[in-house]
């Protein structure tokens, strides 16, 4: 942070240039520490004539204005030398590596960091306005494998180069793929995730069921109807309900993969009106109906979570991530009775299941390269991992990410899902074929940049028919015509 | 006979109004008593209404966010905006109240109009704005969208007010020659005074509420509550607790202020808008 | 307005046209204002005009140049644009029914004296303080989630099933919320326009044998229109962009159920980050809005200027 004194000595110096209209970086911008960056204190200085003359003035008054009203407010928006913007997620690894960022300060004494922590979606939405708009808010992005790509094929992100000593060999190699453009990594995994089903071992028993290792559809609805119990609160299936591309299309897009259903044919024609997609929706909504727990449309991974944390699930389709947290003691009532298998197969049986990363990234724009790689180096390596088991325990450190994680005797001892997650991922295949050929890859979600709309809108449909708004007929072929559209709009089909 | 009736009649409306204010505030009471649950309690079925209280929600709540930088965002934000809002306004209600014009009403039509567009209509524009300007992130743009924003209702408030005050007064104060700043200064404003006084309340507690500019235009340095708040609601596993305790720090400051308030609240609308 | 006796005698505004100079110095003073006001809404205004022609989607830098009416051929064939407002309008009515009424109701029960009256009138003003994204959260989460809400518990404790609100009556259950956000605002303004209704007239009208209804109808009603005015004026220009309550509860759904026309351009804007879309709903609903503060302003006008 700035001394407020130095602030207001630059302030006045920069009020006095502009006064004599000599617009040029004022005197007292710092150094910054490798000599290659500079940064204003608070004013974009830098910045020379741009635009009309009223524009000019405008903007000129404006500023003076802001430089003026500064002064009342103390420091305005701080970029200090060394100091990195970080955008995350709220999820619990996260909120660990915010924790223990404090040990990278301390090896780091001069870089300082600025955490900006939100929700998913409104991180979504900030990060990517920042970024398409190149505001230059952030140093460091967290995004997923999905943006990855799609941002790096536009420019909007540094290409990485990790040393030897982070062993990016290390990284599981479908999760890196996902972040390899052109044989370039433009982000570093901090944790990845796959799919996989949890049940409840003693309600299992106590039914009298056995859950395979690899369950099918027709199975997990057979014993979802046997272990629901709505007068104890126990519902025997719970899946994700809560509209967004991220969220209920996340699973809808798997299950339909495995019932041999798929969003585009070659010709990029929406194929949403198709039986598999029938027959994979269909089973969705009734599953749901006759099992789930009440209010399943305003329910997403986390809500999932805690109902399945609190006992409220018999079982629960969703990501492995959630295996970490439900054999946790500390923040799950059932972590004694878990039970996991893989993800059920449909009709198909084969397709694309399931591969999520959250991963690091440094936007082009930003002017801390240098320094932001060196964090995201930190938090994704091999240390850190340490780091976290030693103060965490092994069960919570970040998944999916690392061979040596699933190496480590002591994570297999924590951890008894460590070894089937490590395949879940191994397999997710997410550019390998569906039932017909595709020309899109992603396993859980479509990899073009218009799949955040598609994804939003479907989703929205699909909620309305889990909660018996319309019929699953009348909802794919709303779904349909809303695609067509968006696909059409985009140019993607003629 | 009557004494009884009368005696009953105030039971009966005292236990009436009593069960009203209860029912609409206890929403606000759960939310401070969740906050000192666990979160297994927090969410537990039925409901514990008997519980053992503890501030762990609290203390992870602060150890995660430096709470004291997002409220100090925003009493500074809202201070500040409401002060240049009132500062403007004054003299155009001055304006509009003792020299109208034949455009005076469709003028303040017009400023009122302006605020029924939805913001998230013109988020692309403003956001490209405020990055040409060096505003993004910084107080100092919230409180120019924040003045701006609610300029308008402060403008009309304030007319309702001085429209109030006897014109003969004012004619007295020129008769002893007073300069226009001497009759607003001296005259006008010491007799507004309540009214400019919940104006700038109503305003205070406008800006602390709003969430869309603040979650759009600030990352961390100028981020106020409702950015603290984007931090704890739906994170992964058990949250209730921990978003009780962020959400009752986050309306603590606001809501006692306007219990204080209050009843400078009412005799300022008193005194103009509603009599 | 002047029909209670004994105030300060209060003159009509100015009869006579104030002298030249006297309007000079009365734009001077109001121009300040003005031009602020115009910059801030014409600037982001002709931005949102020259987007709303053009193709221009944040996440696809491939999609450029000129879409003529494009964007308002989609938004306007949209299926969902009709149903966005038609709940806007819902949710706008429903909540100015709910908080005008019930506010006259209780602004007269809280203008009774009862034993504690100043701490619950504290109480009920409460909600109004809070700000709209926890309100929403604290709704959603603990008090009507179908499981661990606490309406849910009182529904099961007596027999009940609980009910699944924000997926099976969307729009009612957000009515439902906003309402209680806006009927301590319309409490507050209506018990001080009660409160500044005169004793003696109140006592006169006693006097003369009308009963409490009597009263209600022919004294407190006609004093309160000014202030109902006010009510509905401030109300509407809060309803007509309610976002965050929806957002946070129902992200507009199930399907398009709860969509209003400010969460149907920000799922346009943001969520999809079609910014040429977006702009064109953005052009449209300032048309709406425009039509709307045309309506209501006038109305009010005539109420307020008396």
């Amino acid at each position: 942070m700035v001394h407020s004194t130095t602030l207001r000595a630059c302030l006045k110096m920069w009020a006095g240039e502009r006064e004599r209209n000599v617009v040029k970086r004022p005197a007292c911008v710092f150094e910054h520490r490798s000599g290659a960056a500079l940064s204003a204190v608070s004013i974009e200085a830098q910045e020379t004539r741009v635009g009309s003359p009223p524009a000019r003035i405008f903007k000129q008054t404006l500023r003076r204005w802001a430089g003026l009203s500064m002064l009342v407010l103390g420091a305005g928006p701080a970029h200090a030398a060394g100091t990195l913007t970080i955008a995350t997620v709220n999820n619990a690894d996260m909120v660990v590596m915010k924790q223990l960022s404090g040990e990278f300060e301390k090896s780091h004494p001069d870089i300082h960091l600025n955490w900006v922590t939100l929700e998913e979606n409104v991180l979504r939405q900030r990060v990517t306005t920042d970024i398409a708009t190149r505001s230059g808010q952030f140093d460091i992005l967290t995004i997923g494998n999905y943006e990855v790509p799609i941002w790096a094929k536009q420019g909007w992100l540094a290409a990485l180069s990790p040393d030897a000593a982070y062993d990016a060999d290390d990284i599981l190699p479908s999760v890196r793929a996902g972040l390899t453009v052109d044989g370039k990594l433009y982000a570093l995994p901090f944790y990845a995730e796959s799919v996989m089903t949890y049940y409840r071992k003693d309600l299992f028993a106590k039914a009298g069921l056995t859950m395979p290792d690899a369950p099918t559809y027709d199975q997990i609805r057979t014993f979802a109807d046997k272990i629901t119990d709505k007068g104890n609160q126990i519902y025997g299936l719970c899946l994700r309900g809560k509209p967004g591309w991220g969220e209920n299309m996340a699973y809808v897009t798997s299950l339909v993969n495995t019932f041999g259903g798929q969003w585009f044919d070659m010709a990029w024609r929406p194929m949403l009106e198709s039986a598999e997609w029938k027959a994979a929706l269909t089973w969705y909504v009734t599953a749901l109906k006759a099992g789930g727990p009440p209010g399943a449309t305003s329910n997403g991974f986390n809500e999932n979570l805690a109902l399945f944390g609190s006992g409220h699930c018999g079982m629960w389709v969703d990501s492995t991530v959630a295996g970490g947290l439900l054999f946790d003691p500390a923040q799950s009532h059932v972590a004694g009775t878990v039970g996991f298998a893989a993800a059920p197969l449909g009709p198909y049986g084969k397709g694309p299941t399931w591969l999520w990363s959250w991963n690091l990234a440094i936007p082009a724009s930003s002017s801390h390269t240098a320094d932001a790689q060196l964090f995201i180096t930190w938090a994704t390596s091999k240390e850190y991992v340490r780091l976290v088991a030693k103060t965490h325990g092994w069960v919570a450190v970040p998944a999916g990410t690392r061979l040596s994680t699933y190496d480590s005797p002591e994570y297999q001892k924590a951890a008894p899902f460590a070894s089937f997650v490590h395949t879940a991922i191994d397999r997710a295949d997410p550019n390998g074929p569906t039932k017909q050929p595709r020309p899109y890859g992603g396993a859980q979600f479509v990899a073009i940049p218009q799949f955040q709309a598609i994804g939003t809108q479907v989703g929205q449909i699909v909620a309305a028919s889990l909660s018996g708004q319309t019929s699953v007929e009348q909802a794919l072929a709303t779904a349909q015509a809303s695609v067509t559209r968006t696909v059409r709009q985009s140019g993607l089909m003629r | 006979m009557t004494r009884k009736r009368a005696r009953l009649r105030r039971i009966a409306i005292g236990g009436a109004a009593w069960a009203v204010a209860l029912w609409v505030f206890f929403p606000i009471l759960w939310m401070v008593l969740t906050g000192f649950k666990t979160e297994p309690d927090a969410i537990s079925t039925p409901p514990h209404l008997i519980f053992h209280p503890t501030l762990s929600s609290y203390r992870e709540v602060f150890a995660r966010e430096t709470y004291w930088h997002f409220a100090l965002n925003s009493v500074a934000i809202s201070v500040l905006a409401s002060i240049a809002a009132i500062l403007l306004s004054i003299p155009a209600a001055y304006a509009m109240a003792f020299l109208p014009g034949r455009r005076t009403r469709g003028t303040l039509l017009w400023m009122l109009s302006t605020r029924m567009l939805p913001p998230v209509g013109v988020l692309v524009p403003i956001y490209l704005l405020a990055r040409g300007m060096g505003l993004l992130d910084s107080r100092t743009g919230l409180v120019v969208i924040y003045t701006l924003t609610n300029l308008p209702i402060m403008v009309w408030m304030l007319y309702t007010f001085f429209r109030e005050v006897p014109i003969p007064i004012l004619e007295a104060g020129r008769m002893d020659g007073a300069t226009r700043w001497q009759e607003i200064t001296q005259v006008l404003l010491p007799l507004a005074l309540p009214g400019i006084a919940s104006t700038g309340l109503l305003s205070m507690i406008l800006c602390w509420n709003e969430a869309f500019w603040s979650l759009n235009l600030t990352s961390s340095a100028a981020a106020p509550l409702p950015t603290f708040i984007a931090s704890f609601s739906s994170p992964e596993g058990l949250f209730f607790a921990k978003l009780s305790a962020a959400s009752t720090l986050a309306v603590a400051p606001i809501l006692v202020f306007g219990w204080l308030s209050q009843k400078q609240l009412v005799r300022g609308l008193t005194f103009g808008a509603v009599k | 307005m002047d029909q209670a006796a004994g105030r300060i005698p209060v003159a009509a505004a100015p009869v006579g046209r104030p002298s030249r100079a006297r309007r000079t110095g009365g734009a001077l003073l109001l121009s300040p204002a003005v031009i602020l006001l115009l910059v801030w809404s014409l600037v982001p205004l002709a931005m949102t005009l020259w987007y709303s022609v053009r193709r221009y989607n944040l996440v696809d830098p491939t999609q450029v140049g000129f879409a003529g009416l494009g964007n308002y051929w989609y938004l306007l064939t949209d299926p969902d644009f009709l149903t966005a407002l038609l709940n806007t309008a819902i949710l706008v009515g429903g909540v100015l029914v709910i908080t005008v009424g019930l506010g006259t109701l209780l602004a007269v029960l809280f203008d009774q004296s009862f034993p504690g009256r100043g701490i619950a009138r504290v109480l009920v003003i409460s909600p109004f303080f809070v700000m709209p994204t926890v309100s929403a959260l604290l709704w959603k989460n603990l008090m009507l989630h179908p499981i661990y809400g606490v309406y849910s518990a009182m529904m099961r404790a007596v027999g009940l099933t609980p009910v699944d609100w924000l997926s099976r009556y969307p729009l009612a259950t957000l009515v439902m919320i906003v309402s209680w956000e806006w009927l301590p605002f319309a409490i507050l303004i209506l018990l001080t326009a009660i409160q500044s209704l005169d004793a003696e007239q109140k006592e006169a009208a006693r006097m003369d044998g009308a009963g409490p209804l009597a009263q209600f109808r022919y004294i407190i009603l006609p004093h309160l229109s000014r202030a109902i005015t006010v009510v509905i004026m401030i109300e509407t220009i809060f309803l007509l962009a309610v976002f965050a309550e929806i957002s946070v509860t129902t992200a507009g759904g199930p399907g398009v159920a709860s969509t209003n026309l400010a969460f149907l351009i920000y799922s346009r804007a943001l969520l999809q980050f079609d910014v040429g879309g977006a702009s064109a709903g953005g052009v449209v609903a300032i048309v709406i809005a425009n039509i709307v503060a045309a309506f209501l302003l006038r109305a009010v006008a005539r109420n307020l200027e008396a």
